[in-house]
């Protein structure tokens, strides 16, 4: 069995998801904290890769990131970074794919805190990277674990967007749910189902693993 | 001392209202601040604590200006040493009580005030609970505890012990005057209590709608001073009944429900849920112990 496709779709989704956990905790904190005018265009933006189709997303993608158009050019020239069917395209495009999984549970957690904690640390003279780090981000440990598996595995399952943007280049944008794709068209359904099997497995355990903990099952469990 | 000259427009669910504040607190002076509830006492700690910005006006502390509209002033509230327990005290519930006292620590903080106040406040057994297995009495004091630790020059207590049954708060209201003693704090404690406020204050301020309509010695806010007693009590009306020609208003002091006889023109401006002061003149009271005290 060829395990090239299941390996390369977890190294883009744990890298995907690490990147996109570094992105979101700022972008998170001001959402919760701000009142500026300019908040709900953001959230609609944050929002919308759960309601747009992600060939909708990987088509723009495709033309932002073409080299043949000047953001591409630029990126190619300055950067030396080719985005168009490569992995790092894949990164990028997945953490906008994947933004709002991470960002909303995120913000939802933070913005349940009640804000005296914020203002006690305050008024204690810590900074407020000091608070987030040792106050509030330490509360909402739930949250964090919610966004990150719920982005881990809907990059996992991301098909439109990777096939727009990767293609299907063997070892370099080939992921499993391409695979899967790819052997169904070749009528090798022995392979395909090998795929999917693992898929549905990991990410059942996934998910299940996040129930558990934050319904704390696993708590009574031990105790 | 603190010198205070603000104005800030507030909204609130019943309207809006301008809290105007002007007032000199004397260095060391216990104040506490009464009024209806969107009276503004909380917006005043929050200004004075940096957490909130007025419109204009100025707040000079020890002649050090926190905030000057004119002059563009506005201290962050991390620059402001103030102690302030919240009306839910905050505590952080992914930290200890000790991590609790510890984190409210300064930086370069010579004097290390945490086993002093363990042991003051009575938490050296409860160092390693978490705030949400603390009953609220426990709570308290840790806020209480938390918000001493940095040596703040004042501190703020927003209703602190309203949550609290009787013979908790009574207690907890001496850990509050020794620390306000011997810490030399000038303390601003917003209060609904009178029992408390009598116990605890030098100065009372009354507010309603954001503006100063008293302020003095309590016993001269609150008590009617034709009124000579030998002995008096504060409590809150529950219920004014009539029976025959007279009237049986029953009133509730600290834990104690205590039943008065009034006549008509005596209950006339009296409502359930009345403060009132209940006293006698002419009689000696009786004394008798029920229990041992310890």
């Amino acid at each position: 069995m060829n395990w090239e496709p299941l390996l390369l779709t977890f190294e883009l989704a744990l890298t995907t998801t690490i990147a996109l956990f570094v992105v979101s905790i700022p972008l998170a904190y001001w959402l919760s904290k701000t009142n500026s005018r300019v908040k709900p265009i953001i959230e609609t933006l944050v929002s919308m890769p759960l309601v747009l189709p992600p060939t909708v997303l990987g088509f723009y993608f495709l033309v932002a990131f073409s080299p043949n158009n000047a953001f591409g050019e630029w990126l190619n020239s300055w950067l030396g970074l080719q985005l168009v069917f490569s992995f790092g395209g894949l990164v990028v495009a997945s953490m906008i794919y994947s933004l709002p999984f991470m960002v909303q549970p995120i913000q939802a957690g933070l913005s349940s805190l009640p804000s005296s904690l914020s203002e006690a640390a305050a008024v204690m003279g810590k900074s407020r990277n000091i608070t987030l780090l040792k106050v509030l981000l330490p509360n909402i440990k739930k949250s964090l674990l919610t966004g990150i598996v719920l982005a881990f595995a809907h990059t996992v399952g991301e098909f439109g967007v990777v096939l727009m943007i990767g293609g299907n280049i063997p070892g370099k944008t080939r992921v499993a749910s391409i695979a899967i794709y790819d052997e169904v068209e070749a009528l090798n359904y022995e392979a395909a189902n090998f795929y999917s099997l693992t898929l549905f497995a990991i990410t059942f355990a996934m998910l299940l693993l996040v129930y558990l903990i934050n319904g704390g099952y696993l708590k009574r469990f031990w105790k | 001392m603190i010198n205070l000259s603000f104005q800030k427009h507030l909204k609130t669910t019943d309207g809006s209202f301008e809290l105007s504040i002007d007032l000199d607190i004397p260095k060391g002076t216990f104040v506490t601040l009464y009024g209806h509830s969107g009276a503004g006492k909380t917006s005043f700690l929050r200004i004075l604590a940096g957490l909130l910005v007025p419109d204009k006006g100025s707040i000079l502390v020890n002649e050090i200006p926190w905030y000057h509209s004119e002059k563009k002033i506005n201290l962050s509230p991390q620059k402001r040493n103030i102690g302030y327990v919240f009306q839910d005290y905050a505590l952080f519930p992914n930290m200890t009580v000790k991590e609790n006292l510890k984190f409210a620590q300064r930086k370069g903080q010579t004097k290390d005030l945490i086993p002093e106040l363990m042991e003051v406040m009575e938490l050296s057994k409860l160092e390693n609970r978490t705030p949400d297995t603390l009953s609220g009495g426990q709570k308290q004091r840790a806020a209480l505890a938390r918000a001493l630790v940095q040596q703040p020059d004042i501190l703020l207590l927003d209703e602190p012990l309203a949550a609290l049954d009787a013979q908790i708060s009574t207690k907890l209201q001496d850990y509050i005057l020794k620390a306000h003693k011997d810490y030399g704090l000038t303390t601003i404690l917003v209060s609904h209590d009178l029992g408390e406020i009598i116990k605890l204050t030098d100065t009372v301020i009354v507010m309603d709608q954001g503006r100063i309509t008293k302020a003095g010695v309590p016993q001269d806010i609150f008590m009617n001073r034709q009124l000579s007693g030998k002995f008096q009590f504060t409590g809150t009306i529950l219920s004014i009944k009539k029976q025959d020609v007279i009237y049986v208003v029953t009133v509730l002091i600290y834990n104690t429900i205590i039943k008065v006889v009034a006549d008509a023109s005596e209950i006339q401006d009296l409502r359930n849920g009345d403060s009132v002061v209940v006293a006698s003149k002419a009689f000696n009271p009786v004394i008798y112990k029920v229990t041992d005290g310890s």
